[in-house]
Parts: C-alpha cells; sequence; structure tokens
C-alpha cells in the first residue's frame, strides 16, 4: 500500500489541471456539494455577528502575540517538553523531518507506524520516505485512508477525501480490502475501515500524530479530531511522534481557549470536536498506559522565510481550520488536486510560495479573483488577499533587484517583454503630448488592431480602438474637456 | 550550527513588525453572560443529547444503579474500571451477569484481552462544559486513557456542581495550567467521523457509544 508521492507540479502543468478540473463535471459537482454543506455548517455556529467579530478579533489577536515572540516560546516550549521527558528535535527541510523520524524508528527497532492526521507529514511526504525505507506507515484517519489506499493525496486539509463519492469508496473498499465486498452504506463502510484498522493500532510500534496548538508554558500539546484516531495513535503504541511547523505554538494554555472555539466551528460547523485530546508528556511513574516515549519535531521548510516579512508573516497566524478553501469560488470550481501542493486552496497560494519557492509556484497566487471570501471567513483575520497581491509582486520583481527580505524564486514570473509594454504606456500616459498622439493613431489606424489577442480572443471577438476618441466625442457635443 | 540553531537565528533576524500587545483573553471570556447552575445542566444535556450522547440525570444515591441499568441495557459482559471512588460504588451495583474488570497494571500485559473482550469502559469526569456539551476526563495516574476509548461503549458520570459555563471558565476555576495530567480529555460525542460524502457515521475509532450519566442532588435534577 504504498501512496505514489505527487511531487509538486510545474506551473504548465497547475494551468492543464485546472482545465482538466473545470472539464469534469462529476468532481465540481462533489465539490460544489461538499462546499455547500461545509459552509451552511460554518454559518450555523457563527449566528451572532457580534460574538463572532469579537471573538475573530481575540483569536487573531492570539496568534499575532505568538509570533510576536516565537523564537522565545519554541525555547519555553521546548525547555517544558524536555523537563516532560519529550525529546524535541529540530528540522530545516522536510528532508531533515523524514530522517530524524526513520533514525528513531530504526534505533527503536521499528517497522509499523500508525499514523494520526497530519498535514505536516504530508508536506514532508513522510509516508513514502518510510516505506521506501521498509517502515510500514499506514493512515488511521478515515479520510486519510481512503486516500492512501487510492495511492491518491488529500484534496482538503480537512476532509482529505472530500472529492470521492461514496461509490467511489465502496469500489475502492470492494477492490483493496479482502473480504469487503460493495456497499454503499455509510455506516457498513465505515465499520469496515474500523475492523482493518483495530488490528493495527494494537501492533503498531510507532504512532505519529499532528500537533493543533502547542502551549509554550506547559509543554502540552493540543489535538483536535473526531475519529478516537489521534488519541489511539498517541495512547497504544509505545513510541508517539507529533510533528508541526514551528509555527503552531501559543504561550498559555489560557491563550488556546479562544482558538479551541474557532477551529472546529469554522471547520467543521461543530461547537467543539468530539475529543480534545491535550497530552503532557509520555506515560509517567504511576501511569497504566500510553507512549513510554514521545517526541517531537519541528519543522522550518519555508516558514522563516514568511517570518522575516513583516507583512507576510501574517501567513503563518493560520490554524489550519479550511474555511477559506470551503469559501473559495476558485477552489470550489477545480478542487483541491489541481493546484498539486500539499495545502491547497487560498491558504495554500499564500503559503506554498514559502515552502516550495516561487519558480514552482509562482502561477498560484494568480488563481483568484480577488474576492475577499477568504479574509472575511478567516478565524485568525488573515488577510488573504493583499498577501496574494505581495506575492503576485514578488513573482514579477526583476530576479536581481534588492529588496530586503527576498524570496526565493523572486522575479519567478518576470519578463522583460511585459516590463517594456508598462513603460511603454507608463511613458505615453505621463504625457499629455504623447497621449494625444497615441489617440491619433490608435483611431486613425484601428484596422491594424490584431484579430488573435491571446487569451481574449478565446471566447471573445477582438478588441478594437474606436472610430473616435471619447475626448473627440465629448468636444463634438460641446462639454468642456 | 545546528538546524535548531539557525532557525532561530533566522527567527530573530526577522523584521521586528509593529508591537503587539498580549491578548486579554480573560476580559473576554468575563464580558460574556454567566449561567445558573440550573441552565448549565440543561445546556450539558441538550448540547450532548444532539451529539447523539445518551444522557440521564440521577440523584446521588441513584446515580449508581442507573448508570447498572444503562449497561445492563446494552448487553454489557465485562466493563473495565479503575479502583477510584465511583468506580467502586458502580462496581458494587453491578448485576451479576455484568463482570467488573479491574484496570490494574501496565496494559501491555493486558492489551489484547483490553481490545477483544472489554465492552465497556467506565471513567469518572472531573467537570462538564455547557457551552460545547462536553465532559472533561483527566486520564494518567490512576485513570488510564485506553478506559474511555478502547471499549465500544464508553460511560462517564459527572457531578453537577462540576459544571462550568464554558471551557475557559471550567480551566480557570480548576487551575488547569498548574497541574497538567498526562492527558486531559474532553468528549463532546460518541467517536465520529463524516469523511464519507459528508455522512455522518458514528463509531469511527473510538467508542460508538457514550452513555453519560449527571449526578444531581434535590434542587437541580
Ligand atoms: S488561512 Fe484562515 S481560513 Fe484559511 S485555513 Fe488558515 S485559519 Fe483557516
Amino acid at each position: 500500500m504504498s501512496a505514489q508521492p505527487m511531487h509538486f507540479v510545474s506551473p504548465a502543468q497547475f494551468r492543464d489541471r485546472v482545465s482538466e478540473a473545470l472539464a469534469d463535471d462529476g468532481l465540481r459537482d462533489n465539490f460544489r456539494s461538499a462546499m455547500n454543506f461545509l459552509r451552511d455548517k460554518r454559518a450555523s455556529q457563527f449566528p451572532d455577528p457580534v460574538e463572532t467579530e469579537a471573538l475573530r478579533d481575540l483569536g487573531e489577536a492570539v496568534r499575532k502575540h505568538a509570533l510576536a515572540h516565537l523564537p522565545a516560546l519554541l525555547e519555553k516550549l521546548e525547555t517544558n517538553l524536555q523537563a516532560r521527558g519529550v525529546e524535541v528535535h529540530w528540522a530545516e527541510t522536510p528532508g531533515e523531518a523524514c530522517a530524524i523520524i526513520h533514525r528513531i524508528a530504526t534505533e527503536a527497532g521499528a517497522t509499523r507506524v500508525i499514523k494520526g492526521k497530519s498535514m505536516v507529514s504530508e508536506e514532508v511526504e513522510l509516508n513514502h520516505y518510510l516505506e521506501a525505507r521498509g517502515v510500514e506507515c499506514l493512515e488511521s484517519d478515515m479520510g486519510e485512508y481512503i486516500v492512501q489506499l487510492a495511492g491518491e493525496r488529500p484534496s482538503h486539509i480537512v476532509m482529505p477525501a472530500i472529492h470521492k463519492t461514496k461509490q467511489d469508496i465502496a469500489r475502492l473498499f470492494e477492490q483493496k480490502i479482502p473480504d469487503a465486498g460493495y456497499t454503499e452504506d455509510v455506516d457498513a463502510l465505515i465499520r469496515t475501515g474500523r475492523e482493518v484498522l483495530r488490528e493495527r493500532f494494537m501492533q503498531a510500534d510507532i504512532g505519529i500524530s499532528g500537533v493543533n496548538f502547542a502551549i509554550a508554558e506547559t509543554g502540552t500539546l493540543w489535538l483536535v479530531e473526531n475519529e478516537g484516531n489521534g488519541r489511539l495513535s498517541t495512547t497504544v503504541p509505545d513510541i508517539h511522534i507529533a510533528m508541526m511547523g514551528i509555527e503552531k505554538v501559543v504561550d498559555t494554555l489560557e491563550h488556546a481557549m479562544p482558538l479551541a472555539s474557532l477551529l472546529p466551528r469554522s471547520a467543521t460547523g461543530q461547537a467543539a470536536t468530539t475529543y480534545f485530546n491535550l497530552i503532557t508528556g509520555p506515560r509517567r511513574p504511576g501511569d497504566q498506559d500510553g507512549p513510554r516515549r514521545m517526541h517531537l519535531v519541528l519543522l522550518d521548510n519555508g516558514r522563516t522565510q514568511a517570518y522575516a516579512d513583516a507583512q507576510l508573516r501574517a501567513t503563518l497566524q493560520c490554524i489550519r481550520c479550511g474555511a477559506c478553501m470551503n469559501h473559495c469560488p476558485v477552489y470550489a470550481r477545480v478542487g483541491g488536486h489541481a493546484y498539486g501542493t500539499t495545502y491547497p486552496g487560498p491558504i495554500g497560494q499564500i503559503l506554498s510560495p514559502h515552502l516550495l519557492g516561487l519558480d514552482d509556484s509562482r502561477d498560484l497566487p494568480t488563481a483568484s479573483s480577488l474576492c475577499g471570501a477568504c479574509a472575511e471567513v478567516c478565524p485568525v483575520r488573515i488577510p488573504i488577499p493583499s498577501l496574494l497581491m505581495r506575492l503576485r509582486t514578488e513573482a514579477n520583481r526583476a530576479p536581481g533587484a534588492a529588496v530586503a527580505q527576498p524570496l526565493a524564486g523572486q522575479g519567478a514570473s518576470f519578463s522583460v517583454g511585459q516590463k517594456l509594454v508598462w513603460r511603454f504606456w507608463s511613458g505615453i500616459y505621463a504625457s499629455p503630448g504623447r497621449y494625444r498622439l497615441l489617440r491619433w493613431a490608435a483611431t486613425r489606424f484601428r484596422w491594424l488592431a490584431p484579430r488573435r489577442q491571446m487569451g481574449w480572443t478565446q471566447h471573445r471577438t477582438p478588441l478594437r480602438p474606436a472610430a473616435r476618441s471619447l475626448h473627440d466625442l465629448m468636444k463634438a457635443r460641446g462639454q468642456p474637456r | 550550527m545546528s538546524a535548531r540553531e539557525r532557525i532561530l537565528a533566522r527567527l530573530r533576524a526577522a523584521e521586528p513588525g509593529a508591537p503587539v500587545a498580549p491578548p486579554d483573553v480573560a476580559a473576554y471570556y468575563a464580558q460574556r453572560p454567566r449561567l445558573t447552575p440550573g441552565e448549565r445542566l440543561q445546556q450539558l444535556c441538550a448540547r450532548l443529547r444532539a451529539s447523539r450522547a445518551d444522557v440521564m440525570v440521577a440523584q446521588p444515591a441513584e446515580w449508581a444503579r442507573v448508570a447498572a441499568d444503562a449497561l445492563h441495557l446494552r448487553g454489557v459482559r465485562r466493563l473495565a474500571l479503575n479502583g477510584e471512588v465511583r468506580a467502586e460504588e458502580l462496581a458494587a451495583t453491578l448485576p451479576p451477569v455484568i463482570e467488573a474488570v479491574r484496570f490494574d497494571g501496565e496494559i501491555e500485559s493486558w492489551k489484547q484481552e483490553m481490545f477483544a473482550t472489554i465492552d465497556a469502559g467506565f471513567t469518572p469526569a472531573s467537570a462538564g462544559i455547557a457551552a460545547t456539551g462536553a465532559l472533561l476526563l483527566n486520564h494518567g495516574g490512576a485513570l488510564p486513557r485506553t478506559l474511555s476509548l478502547v471499549p465500544p461503549i464508553s460511560l462517564v458520570c459527572v457531578d453537577a456542581r462540576d459544571l462550568y459555563d464554558d471551557l475557559h471558565h471550567a480551566s480557570s476555576s480548576q487551575r488547569w495550567a498548574d497541574d497538567m495530567p498526562t492527558n486531559r480529555v474532553l468528549v463532546s460525542s460518541p467517536s465520529r467521523t463524516a469523511d464519507i460524502q459528508q455522512t455522518l457515521a458514528y463509531g469511527a475509532h473510538g467508542p460508538r457509544e457514550l452513555v453519560v450519566v449527571v449526578i444531581a442532588d434535590g434542587d437541580l435534577a
């Protein structure tokens, strides 16, 4: 059961994928109805706009405060985790994070890993790394299990299998799980998954989980989930390894309270998830269960680049609720896989350029109408549209231009031709004489306008200057210019 | 330099940005309207029921019998519990068909048995949260985590005097941050998932059923 690594795609492929996705009516139906469902659920959890806005202000304040003190909080977290017997590891790249986990597995002689849901583990392609080295890595979140079984990757950060219908899943289970048979009954499908995975929880040597909030003052990892697989992964195996991006820390337990209210309400429209799982260290003397050893892997992978710039730092406020995807008109139409990145949708568009560099992600910030729906629902008020604009600017900045905090891949979309066109344009507009000359020429030589005008003429008739300019028309009417 | 030092150095070299005031979380929760004890009980029960928990309210002298009946009704044969007071009360009330299995000794010695033969687990809650319909289980020490996780039925009791308006109310009143047990869990429903076409299904990986007995005396019940 090896998930095919779907490495990030080149910009050209991004455009192809978008066209493919748009042509797939079934896929569009699945996403449209799923998005409507999640949006209605979210709305039902925020009936009072005054409370909503006040709580969002507070959530934003908590995250901004944590980021403002990030290096100190990470050290505080580390100290308090170590005091509880948790080993803390730091990784700059996905490769380092995978190697750390592989080393832990090798030293423990572990061959079977069970995973709770962790987007960071997706980001570093951990399953693939471990399987290539003979360590079995099984997803236990139902949605993640389904996409792993299908050899795919998640299409949504909260609901990984959202692109699949129950018929797809029924066929998948019938093919891949011995004795499963074909059934479209969702309860029966879940029962099948439960049976298969229960056995594996018992046998696993290592459980891997993500982290929703890390509390610096107490050294606590706060996990949010519905299924119980997160609790099982962090309780039953002998070793628990948690993985998180360096931005996930908050100062105090109290600071996590508003986030714990905002996250489930924004993500799935629940007042609270089934479980809030607050883990403070491995099994202590006197405890009768729980892992004997515990590790935390802290991952940078480009986050320090976003952090370096005071504006782009807001990207790291994210609590991964997925609301921005659920409300994005582009995401709803192209679906999660078209982006080709671990994090799709608006959050992926502002985060991926730091993870992957603008060279590989230059088109992502352009896949937006800047309608602003994402920023309106974001529980921690990330100004996503202005960050998209900023990334567009950086992608089009001259590659060599000196700036205070250059981004990897700066100028990836820069083109000399376009630069010249804009320079010509601003030259004309800056001088009344030149502008009049252009007007005169454009109205006289209008028939020279090309018949094929790139993207415009794919679906529209060609543009051609009018025979008389607005200025001339106004003059003819005797209006003052 | 290690990865740790390089990451921290990069963070410290970043643009300072505008100053950020510490968030006043307590002030936000202080201006929210407070519930009466009766409202708390009513809200907790309503929220739990809305998420498919079976909730009963019982007098202190009755609760163990109510709980035992609920287990009996579900055909439970083996109930796992620990040795604390409420568990003893319950064990003493169980009908002969239900065997009380003590969780003593580390899980490794009976993991297989726990997974395969235990029908229900009993855990007393240390608090109830009205706003979200959640119960606080302070796992660690005498209260193993698997008790509320592995058996298909989870039985929880909570004292009506331990109910709070919201998570912040509970955590500040009980001073959670001062003493974190190995595993504080807040549970608000049977294990559930909507990962297949947004269709809600119960009994994903954890308990399929959550049975709650709220222990309340005269004026509240
Ligand atoms: S950017 Fe905001 S809305 Fe989007 S996932 Fe992050 S927190 Fe949620």
